[in-house]
Order: C-alpha cells, then sequence, then structure tokens
C-alpha cells in the first residue's frame, strides 16, 4: 500500500478529488451531493481523528471535520487524491453523554510517524474534548499498542447473557453464571436502586425503587398503593378481571408509626431487621437491603433492633 | 432452533392488525349485528364460515376492507390476533373487534431495550392486556409474548383465567419468577407448550426458588415442549427426569446448563422420541469414561432428532456422540461452546443437511470454511463473538465471510461479528448468495474502514442492497459515509426493518433512508449525525411504520414537537436517561404510531410530546 507523499504536517486538505466509484450510482439528486461536499470542504476544519484499526497499512491522511458551534455534525469525510480512502474514524464526539472515544494507536507496519496534529481549536466544549484527546495521541507517538476504546453502552449489540460467555462457556463451578445475571441486573437496572418488599400474608413479592422517593412520607405511600389492590383481591379471590375502584380497597395506614394494621421494617447490609423511619432518609436508602410489611400484631420487641429515635434537622 | 420467533420477527403486512388509517370501519360497537337484516346476516354467516379456512393475517386485513359485512364476518373469525406494538392499540379495542381469538401474539419494548437502551420499567406490562382479555376469552389457548414484561400475578391469573389453556411461549420478556411458572405448571393441565427463550428472571434469594418442574401434575401430561435454557436456577433432576417420562407426547425438550451428560443420558433413555434436544451442558458430572459409551447409544437410539442446542460447558471429547444424529440434523447451535475449528470439523463434516448454524468465533475463518465445505444447504448463519467488546482480537473476518459464500449458496440468513471486513467479501456474498433475506453484519470496532483498502464498507452494502433483491432485513456497521445509506434507499425498496449505527456523515444520509426504503417498517438508529430537518423528512412515511428508534443522534426538542403535531397519531416518546441536563436535547427518541393516544403508563423518565 502506498503511503502519500506529504505525509508529514498535513493539514486542511485543500484540493480535493473525486474518487471514482466501482458502482454506478445515480442519486437522488445528483448535483446535491456535490454540492454538500462543496459546501463542506469550505468549511472544514481539520481534527486528527483517530480510531481505526490498521494491522497492514500505512496510513497518512486525515479525515476533516467540523464540529460547529452549535454542537452539530456537519463534516464530510474528504477523499483524497489517489483515489484511496484513508479514512480512519470519527472521534466521536458526545459532549453531554461523557463519553470520549479514547484515541486508537494505529499499528504503522512501515513505522511512520503519525499525523502531527492540527488543532484549530474550534471553541466549543466538543472540540476541547478532541484537542485533549488529540494531544494524547501525540504523547504517544510511537507506541505501537492499541489503547482500549470505552466502552459504549448496548455496543456491540449483544444481549447481556451472551456476553460471558468466555466465563461460562468451559467446565466451571455455579459462580459466573450467577455474575452474567448480576450484569443483566446492573445494565437493566443501573439508575434504580430497587429492593424487594413482601408482605404479610401476599405470596408474591414486589420491588420497590428507593430512589424514586425522598422521604418516608412518600414510601408508605408507595406501599400503600402498591399493596392495597393485592391485599383486597386476598380477601376476595373470586374477582378476576374487574379491578375495583380506588375507595373500596382498604387504605393500609400507619406503617410508619404502628398505629396501623401493618408496619413497615426494614432489612440492613448486616441482616438486622430494623423498624422504618428511624435514621435520616439518606441513610436508610444506602443501607435498606429489602423491606417487608409486616402484622403490627406480629411484632415483638425481640425479633426487632430499634435504633436510637433521634431524628435529624434532614428528616424530611 | 427458533422457527417461531423468527417469524416474528418478519413482519408480513405493511399494517397492523386493523390500522390502514382509514376511518374505523364500523368501529367495535357493531359486534352483534342487531341492526343486520336476515339476508345480509346469512351472508354473513356463509362468509364466516368460509373465512375460517383464511389464516395469514395480511390476508385478513385486506378482507376486513370490503366491506362491513365482511368486517364483521372477519372479525368473527379471526382465531390468531398478532400485535406487532402493543401500545398501537389498546386491549378493549382488540377484545371489542375480534370476539373469537384463541391464539395472541405480543410484542412490546422495541428491539433496542436488549442492549441495555431501554431503562427499566419503561413500559409494555402484560398485565393491562389480560385484564381485558380475562373475561371475554374463556377459550384462550396461546400467548406469546415478546420482550414484554409479565409478572407473577398475570402468570397466575393466566392459569386461573383460561381453562383451555395450551401454550405459553415467552421470549426476550421478565417480570416472572420461579413462583409464577409453578403456578402454571399446577393449574395450567392441558399445557402442550411452555417456551421460555432468552427471558430474564426476577432475582430469587435461595429460600424464595420454587421447584417448578414438580408441580406439574402427577398424571400423563399434554406437555409437547418444554423449553427453560434461561431459567438458570437449579432444579430438580429427579422430578425432571418423571415428568419427561410420564409426557408421551414430548418433542422438545431444552433444558438449562444444570443437567450434566450423565443426566442427559437418563432423560434421552425416557424421550427417545425428542425432536429438539437442547442438552445443558455437555459435559460430564464425574471423572471417567462410562459417560462417553453410554451417550453414543443414547444419540443412536433418538432416530428423530432433528435441531440441538445447548452445549455451554463443553467438553469436546464427548461430541462425537451425536455423530450419528449429525446427518439428520437440520439445525445445530453451538452458539455457546467455546469450541476451535479443529474440534468443529469433525462434527461439522458430518452434518449434510444442516440448514440453520449459530455458532461462536472461536472456529474462526479456518472453522468457518470446513462448515461451508460441508453445509452446501445452509440457510441461516449466526457467528457470535467470544468476546464481545471492540477490542477484542476477532476470530474470523472477511475470509471466513467470503468462503461461507462461496460453498452456501442457498443462504438467506446470516448474522456476523467480527472485527475486520472487507467491501470485497461482502460484495462476494451479494452475488453468490442472492436469496438472501436477512443481511446483518456487525463490525464490532466503531466506524472501522475495509481492512485492506481502508475505504468506507460502502461498497459493499450497497451491493447487497443491489443484488439482494429479496432483501427485507439489513443491520449496517463498520465505516460508512451517506453514500451507504443513499445506495439503501435507491436499492433497498423491499427492506422493512433497518439497523443503522455510527453511520453517515449528515442529514442526508437519514433523509435518502426515508425517503428511498418506501417498504421501511422499522427502523433503528444510534449515534449516527441525523438532527430535526432529517427526522422531518419521514413525516410521509411514518404512518405506515411499526416505529422509529433514534438514540445518541443529533434531535432536539423543537424538531420531535414539530413532528408530534405534524402527526396527531403518532405518538412520540422522549426518553430521558440522566446524562444530560440540557433540556432541549433529545437522547433518545422512541416514536411509533397509535389508534389511543399518548399511553397512561408512561414512567416519569419518558416525555410524550
Amino acid at each position: 500500500m502506498v503511503s502519500r507523499g506529504n505525509s508529514g504536517g498535513q493539514s486542511c486538505v485543500g484540493a480535493v478529488e473525486e474518487k471514482k466509484l466501482e458502482l454506478r450510482l445515480g442519486l437522488p439528486s445528483g448535483e446535491e451531493w456535490s454540492t454538500v461536499k462543496e459546501r463542506d470542504r469550505e468549511q472544514a476544519h481539520s481534527v486528527e481523528s483517530h480510531g481505526g484499526h490498521f494491522s497492514k497499512v500505512a496510513k497518512s491522511n486525515i479525515s476533516n471535520f467540523c464540529v460547529g458551534s452549535n454542537g452539530g455534525f456537519l463534516g464530510s469525510v474528504e477523499l483524497n487524491s489517489q483515489g484511496f480512502w484513508q479514512q480512519q474514524g470519527l472521534l466521536q464526539l458526545q459532549a453531554k453523554a461523557g463519553v470520549v472515544e479514547e484515541p486508537k494507536e494505529k499499528t504503522n507496519g512501515s513505522g511512520e510517524k503519525q499525523q502531527s496534529l492540527d488543532k484549530k481549536g474550534c471553541g466549543p466544549p466538543e472540540a476541547h474534548a478532541a484537542a485533549s484527546g488529540n494531544s494524547a495521541v501525540a504523547n504517544n507517538n510511537s507506541s505501537q499498542t492499541r489503547t482500549t476504546t470505552t466502552p459504549v453502552v448496548g455496543w456491540p449489540p449483544i444481549r447481556s447473557f451472551r456476553k460471558n460467555i468466555a466465563y461460562t462457556s468451559k467446565p466451571f463451578p455455579e459462580p459466573q453464571n450467577e455474575s452474567s445475571k448480576i450484569v443483566t441486573k446492573i445494565e437493566s437496572k443501573e439508575k434504580g436502586l430497587f429492593v424487594k418488599i413482601n408482605m404479610d400474608g401476599i405470596p408474591i413479592g414486589r420491588k420497590v425503587d428507593l430512589k424514586a422517593y425522598d422521604s418516608y412520607e412518600k414510601l408508605s405511600l408507595a406501599v400503600d398503593e402498591l399493596f392495597r389492590g393485592l391485599l383486597a383481591a386476598q380477601k376476595d379471590p373470586l374477582a378476576p378481571g374487574t379491578q375495583k375502584s380506588a375507595e373500596e380497597k382498604q387504605a393500609i395506614t400507619g406503617l410508619l408509626d404502628g398505629s396501623g394494621e401493618y408496619t413497615l421494617v426494614y432489612e440492613d447490609d448486616e441482616g438486622d431487621r430494623l423498624l422504618v423511619g428511624d435514621v435520616p432518609w439518606n441513610m436508610f436508602i444506602s443501607t435498606a437491603k429489602r423491606l417487608r410489611v409486616l402484622k403490627s400484631s406480629d411484632l415483638c420487641a425481640s425479633s426487632l433492633r430499634t435504633v436510637s429515635r433521634k431524628r435529624t434537622a434532614t428528616d424530611s | 432452533m427458533r422457527e417461531e420467533a423468527s417469524e416474528m420477527s418478519e413482519d408480513e403486512e405493511a399494517g397492523g392488525a386493523k390500522e390502514r388509517w382509514a376511518p374505523d370501519l364500523g368501529g367495535g360497537g357493531e359486534g352483534g349485528g342487531s341492526a343486520v337484516p336476515f339476508s345480509d346476516r346469512v351472508l354473513e354467516i356463509v362468509l364466516e364460515n368460509v373465512l375460517q379456512f383464511l389464516t395469514s393475517r395480511r390476508d385478513r386485513n385486506a378482507a376486513s376492507l370490503v366491506c362491513r359485512s365482511w368486517y364483521r364476518a372477519e372479525a368473527q373469525t379471526r382465531r390468531d390476533l398478532f400485535i406487532g406494538n402493543c401500545y398501537a392499540v389498546a386491549p378493549r379495542r382488540a377484545t371489542e373487534r375480534f370476539r373469537g381469538v384463541r391464539s395472541i401474539v405480543l410484542k412490546g419494548k422495541p428491539r433496542f431495550a436488549d442492549f441495555s437502551l431501554v431503562p427499566y420499567g419503561w413500559g409494555a406490562h402484560f398485565s393491562s392486556w389480560l385484564f381485558a382479555m380475562a373475561p371475554v376469552y374463556p377459550w384462550l389457548e396461546r400467548i406469546c409474548l415478546k420482550r414484554m414484561t409479565i409478572a407473577d400475578d398475570d402468570l397466575s391469573r393466566i392459569a386461573h383465567s383460561f381453562p383451555l389453556f395450551k401454550d405459553l411461549t415467552l421470549i426476550c420478556c421478565d417480570g416472572f419468577s420461579t413462583v409464577g411458572l409453578a403456578i402454571i405448571a399446577d393449574k395450567c393441565r392441558h399445557l402442550r407448550v411452555l417456551d421460555l427463550i432468552e427471558d430474564y428472571l426476577e432475582d430469587e434469594d435461595d429460600d424464595e426458588v420454587v421447584d417448578w418442574i414438580s408441580r406439574f401434575p402427577e398424571t400423563t401430561t399434554s406437555l409437547e415442549s418444554l423449553v427453560f435454557d434461561c431459567v438458570a436456577g437449579a432444579f430438580n433432576f429427579e422430578a425432571l427426569e418423571a415428568l419427561v417420562a410420564r409426557s408421551p407426547g414430548l418433542r422438545r425438550l431444552r433444558v438449562n446448563h444444570h443437567v450434566t451428560l450423565e443426566q442427559l443420558r437418563r432423560l434421552m433413555a425416557r424421550a427417545p422420541q425428542l425432536t429438539h434436544l437442547g442438552t445443558g451442558a455437555f459435559r460430564s458430572g464425574s471423572v471417567g469414561a462410562e459417560a462417553e459409551l453410554d451417550l453414543t447409544s443414547s444419540f443412536a437410539a433418538s432416530k428423530s432428532l432433528v435441531c440441538l442446542s445447548g452445549f455451554r460447558e463443553v467438553e469436546p471429547e464427548y461430541l462425537p456422540a451425536i455423530y450419528l444424529v449429525c446427518a439428520n440434523l437440520t439445525s445445530l447451535n453451538f452458539s455457546f461452546a467455546n469450541l476451535t475449528a479443529e474440534e468443529l470439523k469433525p462434527v461439522i463434516q458430518h452434518c449434510r443437511n444442516l440448514r440453520t448454524f449459530w455458532v461462536l468465533d472461536t472456529v474462526g475463518d479456518e472453522g468457518l470454511l470446513a462448515v461451508s465445505q460441508a453445509c452446501r444447504d445452509l440457510r441461516e448463519l449466526r457467528v457470535f463473538p467470544l468476546d464481545a467488546t471492540e477490542d477484542s482480537e476477532g476470530s474470523v473476518s472477511d475470509i471466513g465471510l467470503q468462503a461461507i459464500s462461496e460453498g452456501c449458496r442457498k443462504l438467506q440468513s446470516i448474522l456476523y461479528f467480527c472485527q475486520q471486513m472487507t467491501n470485497a467479501a461482502v460484495i462476494a456474498m451479494s452475488k453468490n448468495c442472492p436469496d438472501l433475506v436477512v443481511f446483518r453484519l456487525c463490525i464490532m470496532g466503531r466506524h472501522r474502514p475495509d481492512r485492506i483498502t481502508g475505504e468506507p464498507m460502502d461498497e459493499g452494502f450497497g451491493a447487497i442492497v443491489m443484488n439482494c433483491k429479496k432483501l427485507t432485513r439489513l443491520s449496517v456497521s463498520g465505516l460508512l459515509t451517506d453514500k451507504a445509506l443513499a445506495y439503501i434507499g435507491k436499492y433497498g425498496k423491499l427492506v422493512r426493518t433497518l439497523s443503522v449505527a455510527f453511520a453517515g456523515n449528515s442529514d442526508l444520509g437519514l433523509r435518502y433512508v426515508l425517503e428511498g426504503c418506501s417498504g421501511l417498517q422499522k427502523l433503528e438508529i444510534r449515534d449516527s449525525p441525523f438532527s430535526d430537518s432529517a427526522l422531518l423528512c419521514g413525516v410521509h412515511h411514518y404512518y405506515n411504520m411499526r416505529f422509529l428508534w433514534m438514540n445518541s443522534c443529533k434531535l432536539s426538542m423543537r424538531g420531535c414537537k414539530d413532528v408530534a403535531e405534524r402527526l396527531p397519531n403518532l405518538i412520540v416518546e422522549v426518553i430521558t436517561d440522566g446524562t444530560t441536563n440540557d433540556a432541549e436535547e433529545v437522547e433518545r427518541l422512541y416514536m411509533y404510531r397509535s389508534l389511543e393516544g399518548p399511553r397512561n403508563d408512561a414512567p416519569p423518565f419518558v416525555k410524550i410530546l
């Protein structure tokens, strides 16, 4: 593969020629294609791009992208005059998501130095990210190793149960299957804090997202809503398919202060069972591992450890 | 393997069960025929008897549009209801129109939910459908769900509401656990099919896991298919063995990875009539050569086997046991088997009649060459990566693809994960395999160009849409410019499902697709530079589509609102995931047509415009 003569210090490609297409294509508006290219050529800054992986070919080109001031993606990819497409890939700019693809090193068969960088700073934050990425590459100029890219959510598009095959496909005891389960759980519920909640007398438990609430009162209301219908259904199991109105079902109240028929308790990370409501909310959600709704009459002092009832000002 | 599932992913008709976006014919209220003259009613009865023979839903949709009389007759006689998007129509509308439904297929979340792009709790709850159906479909026999959330409560309700229930198939669903399965096993006395395929069961502590296999009735069962390889927990093996022994009609059995070869032998002895077998772990539970001998005779006795899968934790020294059945196999799933080319070759050489083959890329290009030489009749190939990351070494490449294209000329469907690809190989496949209907190529490194020429992969995918005249499903990857999308728009007239990732340079790319692909029904796009103006280019077509999904593109609220205003029957959902503080930016967009308006079960992170 012939490397380009103007390898060093290449910045904006001035003259660009069109590649001859192997497959003739009549584009929907053929003129528009070249008009677009004209426009983009004029606007193009040059930003060194990285990310391609070449084991056999020495690369020496640039792809040009314009990062507009509003963050829009306007650039097109330029062609070189030799008729080879020497695109090295994009520097993915996802400013909001905070993912900046770390540049991959090229494995350079001929040992040719990488392009010197032409960072025409484009003002906006995205370009700043680009610049920092580029400088990282410049520093590792002669390195032949590849740095790993920052993983992107959901790519490659493989379902999670296929992801840990490397560990589960060879004879191994149980644990790795759990790790694949954990992976699934993390991926699907990474934003919430779901804990199981069971209620006395109801065989099927539920889950609540503690992060969805910011106070004990709201949690108590949610528990009421969650189980009210189920409790009513338990008492009247012959009513399938009908939903009673909210008033007909009896509300579950007094969960927090011991005044109701049921009381809300939780289990912390040490396995202790505690009354809900004693500690500041934030401390509660960080230590609670599961919840239970017990009949108040079943609670006895010895089965619970009550935490000191001192409430701080941060309690809601 | 998953014949039913592959049917489900291909849509035969351009519209849903009822929406042609013509005025609602007759509506749901006119069911009883009380206002219909007697003579017309006689004609309708004749018509109903004739329409019973019409099974294709596309034909039925067409018949229902002829006139009101045909509409009513068709509604009375439709037995199989297919709802491609559970939010496109309300359960009550469906149950009021179709009174005699025996089987329902429902699809929920968009496919990108499989890749963690749809936050937990988004929706697609089966319970609202169940509440509507339970009172009015007492004869319901079959429920098939894909990407829906079904709770143990729902399973309980199914078991109690439908006395003739026969078939529960759950694909990529979540929300249930062994508690619900136990209720199904216990109460559904006519159960024939219990297929749990790639579901995510709820976590259960050890003391919560229910031994559901033991809950099947003690008497002879009607079971024909029992698939539970995705139910990860351990179970009572003796109960399973006994169940298999008293299920003379069992034809399909796929067990989970807890089943060792010794146990498999016992199961096969109980069920020599099996046609589909999922082998679990395919490793010995003990040390010793005894298992091998007996295994060979087990397979020798299973003369009906046509489909083998499982092979997790495979110990290759036991593979020779299956040689005897290989000649009869039409489907082989090695996609969990970490095999080298050398370990694969002796097996695959026996599989002359294979039509479907799933494999891990550990077999390398060399293994694929062996496949191409042995399996001349191959119709479907899927090559999965052992290490699904962008930086992995990658064991298969354009060389393997080229070999397959030269050997397997009848190929119809391919899914191929790799790290390196060339346009030449893809072009070769487009010419060698003209019957391709599904072409899904995933070059795992983003924006990766042709390995040899360094060019974008435009020409390769262009050749696919140009030369494969039957192509209906396409997934693209690698470095792609607007030109690739222009090719797709120009030549991909039959494409119904298109998946685009990290592709294109400008709005033109999306515009080419939206204006060109007149048959497009499902479009998924991620991380591509398409903005609001491109989105507007599809306004003429969105009502014909099942959905459009876009994430991490360049969309803004203003543009999405614009589309929502122009198309009142289009539901425009903006899904936030907390990664952006910019209220104007749209990170995830999911749009779909609906007769019902915005759904009322949307969680807080979904904003419907």
